[in-house]
């Protein structure tokens, strides 16, 4: 499709791309809420309360996902100066920033009714508010500091740094004694959730992944329009 | 690889090291410090009672729940099965309290066995299944009992 290493590979994309990649993502997501809202059947617990749940895993995971991205490709820019992976990270940021606040806010919506409280300072909602900081102070970094190169390193540290963070969210509610609970899904074990709510569960989250890709090619193309417009570009091809 | 990559790549590689040591310190510390609740077990061992709000988690004990209507109290046994607790509550509990079900009571001790609530939540577990699909297990015996945690 397009080379990793060349930043402007990107404007080879043609429109065609994009077009089906908005059908596959307009598909999944009618298909998904269809699914998850309408034809899944209530929780025998939660009743309909459970249907957060299908906007509230999908965000979760992709906040976490794209961080990780995001800290892997700052280690690859650090050590290896690679630039197109600083451009990956940050055009990825604000799309993990909004699904990090997803998840939050959809978390707590589920609280109140099922816990009876909006937020407690269990170790999992703790991290995962850590979380949503990393992904403040790095939009920050680059936002505040005007040279290029500073900006650079300094925002790729703090990535690094949160990248530490993402085990503890993972594995807070195993290693502590936490409200939240468990994970459903394991890669080792059966799932605890039946498969009429496993499926749309995980359509929803493919429509989210798309959308992610989709909002993030948008992204990259714009700040490799932003370093044409500033000069960048020639330092960058290295 | 040039040698400016191979000297960045060390710098990488050693602080990760080091971090990675800070942070297993840290993270034993913390196993000890970060407790979100305690168990009934746990405060029975511990020969100091923890003053000021503490939280409590464990199952409701089957049947201990008693209502008091002149004085909207509400009494139960907190228990993680080695240990018991007694709660007395005073306010509206959350939906999906219930007997054999967790629950996370935050209070004051009165003593070890004794816990004045002020808030109670409710512990949701991570199984997830139609209401149909649940009648059928415990028809079927094959309720496993995990599910009421």
């Amino acid at each position: 499709m397009f080379s990793l290493f060349q930043l402007k590979k990107i404007f080879q994309l043609n429109e065609n791309f994009f077009y089906w990649l908005k059908i596959t993502f307009l598909s999944l997501i009618i298909f998904g809420l269809i699914l998850s809202l309408i034809i899944s059947p209530k929780d025998y617990l939660q009743g309909d309360t459970v249907r957060i749940m299908y906007v509230h895993v999908p965000a979760s995971w992709l906040a976490l996902m794209i961080f990780a991205a995001m800290g892997i490709s700052s280690i690859i820019t650090l050590v290896f100066k690679i630039r197109v992976f600083t451009i990956y990270a940050k055009s990825l940021a604000p799309i993990g920033f909004t699904f990090s606040l997803i998840s939050i806010f959809t978390g707590s919506l589920w609280g109140q009714p099922t816990w009876g409280t909006f937020w407690t300072w269990d170790a999992r909602l703790t991290s995962m508010l850590v979380l949503v900081f990393f992904y403040i102070f790095y939009i920050l970094s680059w936002k505040f500091i005007k040279n290029f190169f500073v900006a650079e390193k300094y925002s790729s540290i703090l990535a690094i740094i949160g990248l530490a963070n993402l085990p503890i969210i993972k594995f807070s509610v195993e290693w502590w004694n936490t409200l939240h609970q468990p994970a459903s899904i394991k890669l080792t074990e059966s799932p605890a959730i039946h498969s009429s709510m496993l499926m749309p569960l995980l359509i929803m989250f493919l429509g989210f992944s798309v959308f992610a890709l989709f909002i993030f090619f948008i992204r990259y193309k714009i700040e490799v329009l932003q370093l044409q417009e500033n000069k960048l570009n020639k330092v960058l091809k290295k | 690889m040039t040698p400016s990559r191979k000297k960045r790549l060390t710098y990488f590689l050693v602080s990760a090291v080091v971090v990675l040591i800070l942070g297993k310190f840290i993270f034993n510390s913390l196993q000890k410090n970060t407790i979100y609740f305690f168990s009934p077990t746990d405060l029975y061992l511990n020969s100091e009672n923890p003053k000021g709000l503490i939280r409590v988690g464990g199952l409701v004990k089957k049947g201990s729940v008693q209502e008091n209507k002149n004085e909207a109290t509400y009494t139960f046994v907190v228990t993680d099965l080695k240990n018991d607790i007694y709660v007395e509550y005073k306010g509206i509990l959350p939906n999906l309290f219930q007997e054999e079900k967790g629950v996370v009571v935050e209070g004051t001790l009165k003593d070890k066995k004794f816990l004045l609530g002020k808030t109670i939540l409710a512990k949701h577990d991570e199984n997830y299944m139609p209401p149909e699909v649940a009648e059928a297990l415990k028809k079927s015996g094959n309720w496993n009992k995990k599910y009421d945690q």
